[in-house]
């Protein structure tokens, strides 16, 4: 046995390997990127398993979905709203009869650190009609993980393992066991299991639900435990929230019946054992009341059931010890008082020198007193709604900044703008933009290229700039109408007369603007420069 | 044996560094160790928050709850004053003078230090200055760690090992210079 100083993420790339992993799939989204981040350098130090990078993560699905069908096992990474965009091979997937293990993690961000919103991952599981697994430390994700993979290849369904950003990105000792070799290729042999016509999906859909009694069996003996001490209280953990327990437990007048819940579908039997004891319930999960609501219902339940939806937690935010603590009846403990000074915020920014500061300026010169409105997407260049640019009117997923401005044209608004940079344009904006070339829709798109995907530190984009003009006359984007500028403090005079002149053009324009983030800039030039120290 | 740390910085400023190296300390001495970290968007300049708790038994949360830290460590003045109400009656402060003045409203610095010498235990260097004379005003993040060691309940010659192995990679001389910085900060403090 080893043991191994390692994130949340990081364990869960550890488990998948040492279960005999073969491919591993994401889109780059905070708090779930150590993943694929851990696979890839494994991979480049080991030569397995095969672990990338892609466009969005719907294909990410798709391909695991491919070497599920070829009998190995697969993991696809993605954060919560990640999942959204996978949510068709998700959903469809469980009615699968599904071959190599297929295990999807996705790191849910309660408290949105780094998100559009704050939704749980148990609920499309339940959706989904799937299973679910909870991990409430490092050691628990890696050993969930390898677990996941058995349970996926027993049910033949695709296994969830929910993250939170606490523990994604909470570093941990895990001690690991003996690695597994990989399947051997084995492609599935009955096609009408993998094809999901009608009368087939049908079928399949009824074989999801008779197995549910089984999922459910698997769930009421593993992965949850309920222990009955006294009787007037009754608490309910889930995942990550057992830490939270466990911090303040020892404080209690006396020891609360506990159930602690690291396996979905819910385990009912162990629910209605815990209920019958106890006089009330305080039902603590990180995210929505997923299991309070459950419990309550609609009709009035036999006992008092406290949680987020009543009040004894807040009903958002992500939870920490003190709101447990508060929750359970305990006193907080007194810090210093706070300053008396008043202390300014300091919002995330720009990086000094980033390319997006000249393309915002760009922006807002070309759209001086013209009433503009520029719909904005998801990367560091969302930091351009705040001031001082103060540049942007919208901002609410993936790709949406080019289909809300055909929107916001086709309501006859004059002129409107859309930002997205390179990474989210290939991720979900080129459809959008299809749509918007078919109606030569006046608007203008304006793609900031700046090669990576920045946020989440500088994955690189599925295609290079390079081919980007290629891709955009393929899609059928008007030559005339198509730039390709560099953007540079010198050259937002110039870039901006032509994004004026573009905007006065009655149909669809696009412009690109070109330069690397620099912190991935600096980054290379460093490594190189270690490069050439090392073979000096 | 107990001691959470609130870890207090402004995003690029090597915050998690210097919250590895105490951890690696801890674990080489049998602690049990859990660390919370920021990641994405905070640290694009943005007030990061790392937290980090070591103890003789395992630690169950991962956050340090209010009330708890017996150490407040910061790399900017400001964000230190932040996390007061996360400090134990007894915790101390150690803190670096240099502002990172990336807003607006940055209140008077004087007003910030001063508001912080009134409090107990409280411990300013000038890590900046201090990294600079050591050799690389990179290494700013050492002198605080130095300035720290005399509190933290763990063995100076254990903190230098993993000083010593953080920066292996990099070639001696930047080892020289980051064990050099954090000497530093501990006279400076002492
Ligand atoms: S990381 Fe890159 S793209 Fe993001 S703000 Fe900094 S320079 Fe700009």
């Amino acid at each position: 046995m080893n043991e191994h100083v390692l994130l949340g993420d990081e364990a869960v790339a550890l488990g998948a390997v040492h279960a005999g992993l073969t491919a591993a799939y994401g889109y780059p989204g905070t708090p779930s990127t150590e993943i694929v981040e851990f696979l890839i350098r494994h991979a480049e130090r080991h030569g397995r398993p095969l672990a990338s990078w892609t466009t969005n993560e719907k294909t990410a699905y798709e391909a695991a979905l491919g070497v599920s069908l070829a009998g190995r096992r697969t993991l696809v990474a993605m954060k919560h709203v990640g999942l959204n965009v996978a949510a068709d091979p998700f959903i469809n997937s469980a009615l699968l009869d599904l071959g190599g293990g297929l295990v999807v993690v996705v790191a849910d961000d309660p408290g949105m650190h780094s998100s559009q919103n704050g939704q749980d991952t148990r609920f499309y599981a339940d959706f989904a009609r799937t299973l679910c697994l909870e991990p409430a430390n490092a050691q628990e994700a890696y050993d969930m993980t390898r677990e996941a993979f058995d349970l996926s290849e027993r049910f033949h369904v695709p296994a969830v393992i929910r993250l939170v950003t606490r523990l994604a990105h909470s570093r941990g000792v895990v001690r690991t066991g003996e690695a597994r070799g990989q399947n051997p290729p084995r492609p599935a042999a009955d096609r009408a299991a993998w094809t999901l016509l009608p009368s087939y999906a049908r079928e399949l859909w009824r074989g999801l639900l008779e197995r549910q009694h089984e999922l459910r069996a698997y769930t009421s003996r593993h992965g949850n435990t309920l222990s009955l001490a006294d009787s007037r209280l009754g608490v309910v953990t889930c995942g990550i929230a057992r830490n939270y327990y466990e911090e303040n437990a020892d404080d209690l007048p006396f020891l609360p019946s506990h159930l602690h819940i690291g396996a979905y579908p819910m385990p009912v039997d162990l629910l209605r054992r815990l209920v019958a004891h106890v006089d009330a319930v305080l039902v603590l999960e990180d995210g929505y009341p997923f299991v309070q609501r459950a419990l309550g219902g609609v009709l009035t339940p036999p006992r008092e059931v406290r949680g987020r939806q009543t009040g004894a937690l807040p009903p958002d935010g992500e939870l920490t010890p003190d709101v447990v603590r508060v929750a359970l009846g305990l006193p907080l403990r007194a810090g210093l008082p706070p300053a008396a000074l008043a202390l300014p915020t300091r919002p995330p920014q720009l990086c000094a020198g980033c390319p997006h500061i000249d393309t915002f300026n760009t922006i807002l010169k070309a759209t001086r007193d013209l009433g503009a409105r520029v719909t904005s997407d998801i990367g560091c260049y969302t930091l351009g709604a705040l001031p001082p640019y103060s540049a942007v009117d919208s901002c609410v997923c993936m790709g949406a900044s080019i289909g809300m401005a055909k929107g916001l044209a086709d309501a006859g608004v004059r002129p409107a703008l859309a930002v997205i940079g390179d990474s989210t344009f290939l991720h979900s904006g080129i459809t959008p933009l299809v749509d918007a070339i078919a109606a030569n829709t006046p608007m203008t798109v304006v793609i900031a290229d700046n090669e990576v995907v920045a946020m989440t530190g500088g994955q690189p984009s599925a295609i290079p700039s390079s081919r980007m003009k290629r891709l955009l006359l393929g899609l059928g984007a008007d030559p005339d109408h198509l730039h390709i500028l560099d953007t540079h403090p010198k050259t937002v005079e110039r870039n901006a007369e032509i994004l004026r002149r573009e905007i006065d053009h009655p149909g669809l324009s696009v412009i690109v603007t070109v330069r690397e983030c620099i912190e991935t800039a600096r980054d290379r030039k460093r490594m190189r420069l270690a490069m050439a120290g090392a073979t000096a | 044996m107990k001691y959470d740390i609130i870890l207090a910085g402004v995003g690029g400023q090597g915050v998690l560094s210097l919250s590895g190296i105490i951890a690696a300390a801890a674990m080489q001495e049998g602690l049990s160790v859990k660390q919370s970290e920021v990641h994405g968007m905070s640290q694009r300049g943005g007030a990061v928050l790392a937290n980090l708790r070591m103890a003789g038994r395992p630690v169950a949360s991962d956050l340090v709850p209010l009330g708890c830290a017996s150490l407040i460590l910061s790399m900017e003045p400001l964000e230190r004053l932040r996390y007061l109400r996360y400090l134990s009656p007894s915790g101390a402060l150690v803190t670096s003078t240099e502002p990172v003045r990336n807003i607006d409203d940055y209140p008077e610095l004087e007003r910030v230090l001063e508001t912080i010498r009134s409090l107990p235990r409280a411990v300013l260097v000038d890590g900046e200055r201090l990294a600079r004379k050591a050799g690389s005003a990179r290494a700013a993040n050492m002198p605080l760690v130095g300035a720290a060691s005399a509190l933290l309940p763990l063995k100076l010659d254990t903190l230098e090992r993993c000083i010593a192995a953080r920066f292996a990679s990099k070639g001696q001389a930047v080892v020289d210079t980051n064990m050099k910085a954090f000497h530093a900060g501990r006279e400076a403090a002492a």
